[in-house]
């Protein structure tokens, strides 16, 4: 009842847009991008002002084989999509669940750096600016972390079921943006925490 | 249906315009003028609030002159180009828009903000950055909830609510430089004819000065909301002659005036609550939580400012701080009539 | 689900009950429906928020006038704020966003309307909650209750030392979880517009609301999350024992101030963007004239997205920070002014040449232009570091962010209701009760702010809940107290006006108003899916194409 016929001088050949979830996945990366900047600055700005309490040089240990594990995730996951584009589902779940594991083993080593630095070195959230910053900005990554993985795990069950395919590329491709999201930001905390703040 | 009804309407705005307008040439006449006096941004006995007027003044002139020339414009428009009867039918020409107008329209507001930020970035750098002589006198103003401390390190001196400082010479300056600190949240010290305002924050020292160049009284009151009482948070400048400056300076470097009458009261003052907030010089109290009470007397008003000095309202003060300043932080002091009798009479011997 | 046959054999019509009706806008994901929920419920906000103005009002009458409490009124003056940003003018705006938006690109919803029903209901979750607090839980010394932290919760006053009991805590969470609504609607809006536009509507052909509700979302995106890790600080900070503003523990009281202004400024011009939306599309059609100058005036809040990211602390000019710091902050306060000026000079060259007609809709995009520009005006003396040194802090920067909010963005959001009003329900709101509105309004607003500029000048701090006799402030107190009655009674006028004219407005017909978008094109009120059939578009006034074939758009576009 409301269409109008219109006799329009051209109508457009080729009329395409972007993917919304792409959009939509890149505009969340920027609303985090921006909570992880304003933790970060605080890191900084904090850095050295810790009135007692244990320095970070006197208690971090750099994480190296576990930010190995995590970044080698984000070429785990970037090959699952591609073989999923080419229709190689076995190959896809494969590398999708070494995907997982990767970052479970980067949760679990997280874990442990906590429980050494809460245990065996005293150093909690409340115990000085170091500790509030360094278990805020750590753990607001880590909680990421979880969120993806959680997400990874929903699509390997339905892979496992064999409901993945070439046709859900494009959300695999949204999903994957994601990680490297999470991957990047670790990139930067870990300068931030174990390099420069030291 | 397009009837067109607005030249009536068109008539009342400007009528209804015009007279904002006046009116509010009216009030800013009232502002402008001296006889309000009190706490008037317009009315600047200092340099750095003299710097910040004639600052204002440009910058009103210009924002004036620019508001003049659009609301001009804006209102021949409505006038000019409003439908008619005689041409409601038609449209009018639909033009797009005009580059070389563009371009008008943003070169000359950018020349405008380059003249306003020169202007202003002179006078940022000229009260911010001013040096402090050595004939400055020198005040640390810590903030508290509600009340304000005042300590001069050179002259070991410390006093609350009500700051005495020297008028200053522009030929032999004597100008005053705070240090302002804060005990609890954040505060803000204004006293609008002498300076513009400058906050004090926890774990944040910051600076300001002033130099009046006239004696006299100037209020002012805490700016930035800090609790139940922010309202209430007075501020009294006492700017007085050297002399008289010196004057005071003496009597509160001098030792409490032990009275033998008072004995009572100054008995009780010591071994009640009192001690935990107060000093007194010469006795065991020196609470630091609440107003430093050796020279009270010294003070035309109580509680900030919130009420005079008078034997009254100290008694009013201590029995039912609530009646006077509801949401203080100084407490009932639950004590019998006799002895607040007693107490009130020792307050008043702090002079 | 009942359905009765009627007489006719061809068309069987459902009747719901209303039970199912209730289920049906509790469940909807359609926009039209989520923008009418988020509008309603802005403006049932609008009322409570404007009681608790009402009240501060009264105790400001008189000097030591004891009305309220201290306690009271510093609740009344922190609800007041967060209410009116939060949850009246982000729901009303956001709801004419997620209404019109999809309508205008000839789209049949917006990209996700799960996850936009999903937001509306963290919205409303967001202000249930706030209010919550009046009821909520006491902590020590009965300290339950409303927040009355100021609306920008600085610190160390909602540390748990200054601010015991759980009130500050419900401001902090609803704020959350109400942030996180807007930001999903802010994503959705996003990919509404790059993604869901019908063919032909190339970016530059696509109506100046959609561009600038895109831009409002950028920087939504941009500016709520600090807030959000700001409350996630302060949260730490009250609940396990963290430092970040624990100024005993070297922790920085200053740092929330830039942590919110970061949020705060942007924010304000998340919520005057789509106001400036308002005026471009209704000032053009009423004076049958388009936009003068559209590129720039997309360029132009392009501009004023991105510099308004880089004027925060002029909010805080007065904590200490070094000359440098100020003056930077003074010329970007003072650059962000030049594009807004633009805009206001291409809506005046939108009239330049018209034949401007003055319904509704238009007094009030009228009333907006003179008093955007004086608030424009106010905001340049602000952005002058010395200046502000005496001027904020006091009623001069409330007259000023007032006369911003109620006498641009409220006064374009009126005209906004008038103009959008038929299309949603398919009635006219009644004219007469438009210009009854308008004009108590007009008077009821100048009488309370342009005054409420001079007590400022007198030295009158913000937030206080008396003021001592003498200081030259009585009267003038006491004229904004009735300048606001006359803007209530006005108020209470448009509230009818919207009621009674649902089911006695005039039929309004697909296009009352001679309009040229796309939504003007479709039923009043559209049908479920919009368009029976996607539009293609060859230029920006698609309809003025239609109806003046012999000089349209398309031949210059």
């Amino acid at each position: 009842m409301s269409a109008i016929a219109t006799p329009f001088p051209e109508v457009p050949r080729a009329w395409t847009l972007p993917y919304r979830g792409s959009v939509a996945m890149a505009s969340l990366i920027i609303a985090e991008s921006a909570i992880f900047t304003i933790f970060v600055v605080a890191y900084l700005f904090y850095a050295g002002k810790s009135l007692s309490g244990p320095t970070p040089s006197e208690v971090l240990e750099t994480p190296i084989f576990f930010t190995i594990c995590l970044l080698s995730s984000s070429l785990t996951i970037h090959l699952a999509a591609k073989f999923l584009e080419r229709r190689k589902q076995g190959a896809f779940l494969a590398l999708w669940l070494l995907t997982i594991v990767l970052g479970g083993l980067f949760m679990f080593g997280t874990g442990q750096e906590w429980h050494r630095m809460i245990y065996e070195r005293g150093v909690t959230i409340s115990t000085n600016l170091f500790g509030t910053t360094y278990y805020s900005l750590v753990g607001l990554h880590a909680f990421h972390v979880t969120v993806g993985l959680i997400m990874l795990c929903i699509v390997a069950i339905f892979g496992l079921a064999g409901r993945v395919g070439a046709e859900q590329s494009r959300r695999i491709d949204v999903l994957s943006l994601y990680w490297h999201f999470v991957d990047v930001v670790w990139v930067v905390v870990f300068t931030v925490v174990y390099i420069v703040g030291r | 249906m397009r009837r067109v009804d607005n030249s009536i309407s068109l008539h009342a705005i400007q009528i209804i315009v015009l007279l904002i307008l006046s009116v509010s040439a009216a009030l800013a006449a009232e502002t402008a003028a001296p006889s309000t006096g009190l706490e008037n941004i317009f009315a600047p006995e200092s340099t750095p609030a003299k710097s910040i007027f004639d600052l204002s003044i440009f910058v009103l002139s210009i924002t004036g002159i620019i508001f003049v020339v659009v609301f001009t414009l804006l209102v021949y428009s409505l006038a000019k180009f409003h439908a008619t009867p005689a041409n409601a039918d038609k449209e009018p020409a639909q033009v797009y828009g005009s580059t070389q107008i563009e371009l008008a329209w943003t070169i000359i507001p950018i020349l405008i903000v380059v003249v306003l930020f020169l202007a202003t970035a002179r006078v940022i750098h000229t009260v911010q950055d001013a040096p402090e002589p050595p004939s400055a006198v020198e005040v640390t103003a810590i903030g508290h909830q509600f009340w304000w401390e005042f300590r001069y390190p050179k002259l070991g001196i410390v006093t609350a609510n009500e700051l005495h400082i020297p008028v200053s010479d522009p030929a032999h300056p004597t100008p005053t430089f705070l240090k302002l600190l804060s005990a609890d949240t954040d505060h803000s010290f204004w006293v609008p004819q002498l300076a513009g305002k400058t906050d004090l924050i926890p774990n944040h020292p910051n600076s300001m000065w002033m130099d009046p160049h006239r004696v006299g009284v100037f209020l002012g009151q805490c700016a930035q909301y800090c609790g139940t009482q922010h309202a209430k948070m007075l501020l009294r400048v006492s700017v007085d002659t050297p002399q008289d400056f010196d004057a005071w300076v003496r009597s509160q470097q001098q030792p409490v005036i032990q009275d033998q009458q008072a004995i009572a009261g100054k008995h009780i003052f010591e071994t009640t609550a009192c001690i935990n907030c107060h000093a007194i010089g010469g006795t065991v109290a020196n609470g630091r939580f609440g107003p430093d009470l050796t020279h009270l007397m010294s003070r035309s008003t109580i509680a900030s400012g919130a009420a005079e000095n008078t034997t009254d309202n100290l008694r009013l003060w201590i029995k039912t701080p609530d009646a006077i300043k509801p949401g203080s932080l100084m407490p009932a002091m639950q004590l019998s009539d006799a002895d607040l009798d007693s107490l009130v009479r020792y307050m008043e011997t702090l002079r | 689900m009942s359905s009765n046959a009627m007489a006719s054999q061809f068309v069987e019509v459902e009747t719901w009950t209303w039970l199912e009706t209730l289920h049906g806008w509790l469940t909807t994901v359609d926009h039209k429906r989520l923008g009418t929920l988020y509008v309603v419920y802005g403006l049932f906000f609008l009322v409570i928020a404007g009681v608790e103005a009402t009240i501060i009002r009264i105790q400001l009458m008189y000097p030591h006038n004891h009305f309220v409490s201290p306690q009271v009124f510093n609740r009344m003056f922190t609800m007041h704020g967060t209410t009116m940003i939060f949850f009246v003018a982000i729901p009303i705006l956001f709801g004419f966003a997620n209404y019109l938006v999809p309508l205008m690109i000839g789209a049949r919803d917006m990209a996700f309307p799960r996850l936009n029903a999903f937001s509306f209901w963290l919205t409303a979750l967001g202000g249930f909650l706030l209010y919550f607090s009046f009821l909520g839980g006491s902590g020590l010394y009965g300290a339950g209750n409303a927040p009355d932290i100021g609306w920008w919760a600085y610190a160390p006053l909602t540390s748990r030392a200054f601010s015991p009991g759980h009130s500050s805590d419900y401001w902090t969470i609803a704020l959350l979880v109400a942030g996180f609504g807007s930001i999903a609607t802010a994503i959705n809006l996003i990919a509404t517009i790059v993604c869901m536009r019908c063919p032909g509507m190339k970016l530059s052909r696509m109506p100046l609301l959609a561009w600038l509700n895109l831009i409002m979302a950028g920087m939504a995106i941009l500016a709520i999350s600090p807030l959000t890790a700001a409350q996630i600080m302060l949260l730490i900070d009250r609940y396990l024992g963290g430092h970040f503003f624990d100024t005993q523990a070297g922790g920085s009281a200053t740092l929330w101030m830039h942590f919110f202004w970061i949020f705060g400024h942007p924010e304000v011009y998340v919520l005057v963007i789509p106001a400036f939306a308002f005026a471009s599309e209704i000032i053009p059609v009423f004076s049958r004239k388009p936009i003068f100058g559209y590129p720039v005036m997309v360029g132009a809040t392009v501009c004023i997205g991105f510099v308004s990211l880089s004027v925060w602390a002029h909010h805080m000019f007065t904590i200490g920070m070094n000359s440098y710091a100020n003056s930077f902050f003074a010329i970007t306060t003072m650059v962000v002014g030049v594009p807004t000026g633009i805009k206001i000079f291409n809506w005046l060259g939108t009239m330049w040449g018209g034949r401007i007609q003055f319904k509704a809709p238009m007094l009030f995009c009228t009333a907006f232009l003179f008093q955007f520009l004086i608030a424009g005006l106010t905001g340049i003396m602000l952005g002058s570091a010395p200046f502000n040194w005496q001027l904020s802090g006091s009623y001069f920067v409330v007259a000023h962010f007032h006369y911003v909010i109620v006498g641009g963005i409220l006064f374009a959001l009126f005209g906004a209701f008038y103009y959008w009003y038929p299309k949603v329900t398919g009635r006219m709101l009644s004219e007469r009760l438009g210009k009854w509105h308008f004009w108590l309004f007009v008077i009821g607003f100048h009488v309370t702010f342009d005054v409420m500029h001079f007590p400022g000048l007198l030295g009158m701090p913000r937030r206080i809940y008396t003021y001592e006799p003498g200081r030259g402030w009585d009267t003038m107190n006491l004229i904004v107290t009735y300048g606001a009655f006359i803007q209530g009674i006005s108020i209470l006028i448009f509230v009818y006006n919207l009621i009674i004219s649902y089911w006695k407005g005039a039929e309004a017909g697909n296009d009352p108003w001679d309009a040229w978008t796309l939504e003007w094109s479709t039923t009043s009120p559209p049908p479920a899916y919009n368009f029976a059939s996607i539009p293609v578009v060859a230029s920006r006034r698609p309809l003025w194409d239609l109806k003046h074939p012999e000089d349209p758009d398309s031949r210059y576009d």
